[in-house]
């Protein structure tokens, strides 16, 4: 049973479209298992987000980035399963941190032109879903459809 | 605040050692390390802070540009550091004095001669 797990999608920047494809898709999957879905971002992530989801349909909470991670280390909030999407060496920064300061199982979503050469450097604890899409999302939805939550 | 840009748009790999080559005292911090009341630190562990006069050197990340190396005038906060790094060569010279005294006291003189 996952009723009243909570999940939490860390956003990188939103440059690659792939992202907020799979930001919806994995919400929508989660929320469906069971999951208090949480997405944060950075403000322009967050307005993509809101954007697509007018209705919040697939998201009912989001949060500014750097007031999650004040939230994750003061202990106001912890989640069991975080996450964290990298195309970028700052992405990959983000989900070290995470690794660090939440007790939550840590996934790296590591998508982008570079996926292969980011993913040699996640050497934290986290399982990775990794595959080298930009703008078709279907490999990284085939990666995140084998995992098992 | 007034700040200075060191590096900019780097890895963190770089803006780390960059730190370590450009500071006069380097400590090591985790991620989560909080600075100046609101700032928590983003980063791969170890996670170099540096001192360099009254200048703390550290990392700063953003989602979008990448790592950043940014110095601030704050002498509260290394002195901060600093404290923090006595307090753990405190705590690890009182594990090792535990480790010797983990051998048993001897209860007399004559159980020092059974030695």
């Amino acid at each position: 049973m996952t009723q009243g797990k909570k999940a939490l999608l860390v956003m990188g920047c939103p440059e690659v479209p792939v992202q907020m494809s799979i930001v919806l898709y994995l919400s929508n999957k989660l929320s469906k298992a069971g999951y208090d879905v949480t997405a944060a971002g950075t403000d322009a992530a967050v307005k993509l987000l809101k954007v697509s989801d007018p209705e919040s349909y697939y998201i009912q909470k989001t949060e500014d980035l750097d007031q999650i991670i004040s939230d994750v280390v003061e202990k106001k909030i912890d989640f069991d399963l975080c996450f964290v999407f990298m195309h970028s060496d700052a992405g990959m920064t983000y989900g070290a941190t995470f690794s660090a300061i939440s007790k939550a199982r840590l996934f790296a979503v590591i998508f982008g032109k570079n996926a292969e050469e980011l993913a040699n450097t996640v050497d934290y604890p986290a399982e990775k879903i990794m595959a080298k899409a930009t703008h078709n999302p279907n490999p990284l939805k085939i990666k995140v459809d084998k995992v098992v939550l | 605040m007034k700040y200075r840009i060191l590096l900019e748009k780097t890895s963190f790999r770089e803006a780390r050692e960059y730190i370590e080559k450009n500071s006069d005292e380097v400590y090591y911090v985790e991620p989560g390390y909080k600075i100046f009341k609101d700032y928590y630190i983003i980063g791969v562990p170890p996670v170099a802070m540096g001192a360099r006069g009254k200048e703390l050197l550290f990392t700063y990340v953003k989602p979008c540009y990448g790592a950043f190396v940014m110095a601030i005038d704050s002498e509260e906060e290394i002195e901060r550091l600093r404290e923090r790094e006595r307090e753990k060569i405190k705590a690890s010279l009182k594990k090792g004095g535990l480790k010797e005294r983990a051998e048993p006291v001897p209860a007399s003189f004559g159980d020092m001669w059974k030695k």
